[in-house]
């Protein structure tokens, strides 16, 4: 039996991530396409601070909806008037993704349906089995060489993101 | 009322087809790349589901999911200065009229 207040809390997440992830792909303003990505985006980071989560909801915050969704902003009014409405869908397009993302939705949501082990146990449960994840832990296992330490992708993300920082620099120079 | 898993990984798969709906339907770079951005935040919240629920006592979702997330920061990044770069060449982000691979 979980609390009201979690059930509360997991509808507003829901209804907001559905509704707003829909928004986001059927608006034909491109800037309020971000703006409704940006709310999914805070849906989610609500969502794992309910699952216990804290540092990856504050690192979903801080990365995605302070760093990525900047990017977003700057690109679209680099790249757009402010008033642009993106043309209507052509129908033979429409068809395709109805399709497509129907038929992804109906067989994912037959297996979970289909799946027994969702049947299991409330959130409230888990989190007492699981316990609070403290920084220190999350420190051991980016910075150790053992089972289920992290140092190695840990070194190669950084390596990745100053090529990431190179590239862009290289891609986006003028000339 | 429990909250079960199952009550997470529906709004996930919703997102999902969203994202998969709008990477078929737009015709704008950068609305590709928001519905990218949902699709990878489908698998993220389902990594971190799946640890809470199935593997209390351990962290490796949630490790996986700081990772997806870094690595999704470089992806935008680069795309988006490749986006800038074709806004440059033909003076507009329609996919319809990217027909060259170099200018």
């Amino acid at each position: 039996m979980d609390s009201v207040g979690n059930i509360i809390v997991y509808f507003i997440i829901a209804i907001a991530m559905i509704f707003f992830s829909f928004k986001a792909v059927t608006t034909r303003k491109i800037l309020r396409a971000a703006t409704y990505l940006l709310f999914v985006l805070l849906a989610v980071a609500v969502a794992y601070f309910q699952l216990g989560y804290q540092f990856l909801g504050a690192v979903q915050i801080a990365v995605y909806a302070g760093g990525i969704m900047v990017l977003f902003v700057f690109a679209i009014l680099l790249t757009h008037k402010p008033n642009d409405k993106s043309g209507l869908i052509d129908s033979h397009r429409r068809t395709w993704g109805i399709v497509l993302s129907g038929a992804s939705a109906v067989v994912l949501i037959f297996a979970l349906f289909y799946m027994p082990l969702l049947h299991g146990a409330s959130l409230m449960e888990c989190m007492q089995a699981g316990g609070e994840i403290t920084m220190q832990q999350i420190g051991e296992a980016f910075t150790g060489s053992d089972r289920f330490q992290y140092l190695l992708p840990f070194e190669a993300i950084s390596v990745l993101l100053l090529a990431c920082i190179i590239g862009g620099v290289t891609i986006a120079r003028k000339g | 009322m429990d909250l079960s898993m199952l009550w997470y990984l529906v709004p996930s798969v919703i997102m999902l087809a969203c994202g998969i709906y709008g990477f078929v339907t737009r015709k704008n770079l950068i609305a590709i790349l928001v519905s990218l951005e949902l699709m990878l935040n489908s698998a993220d919240l389902n990594f971190v589901v799946f640890n809470r629920y199935l593997f209390p006592g351990s962290m490796e979702g949630m490790v996986f999911s700081l990772f997806a997330i870094g690595i999704a920061a470089a992806e935008t990044a680069i795309a988006i200065a490749i986006i800038i770069n074709i806004y440059r060449a033909i003076g507009n982000t329609d996919i319809t009229e990217i027909k060259k691979m170099k200018f």
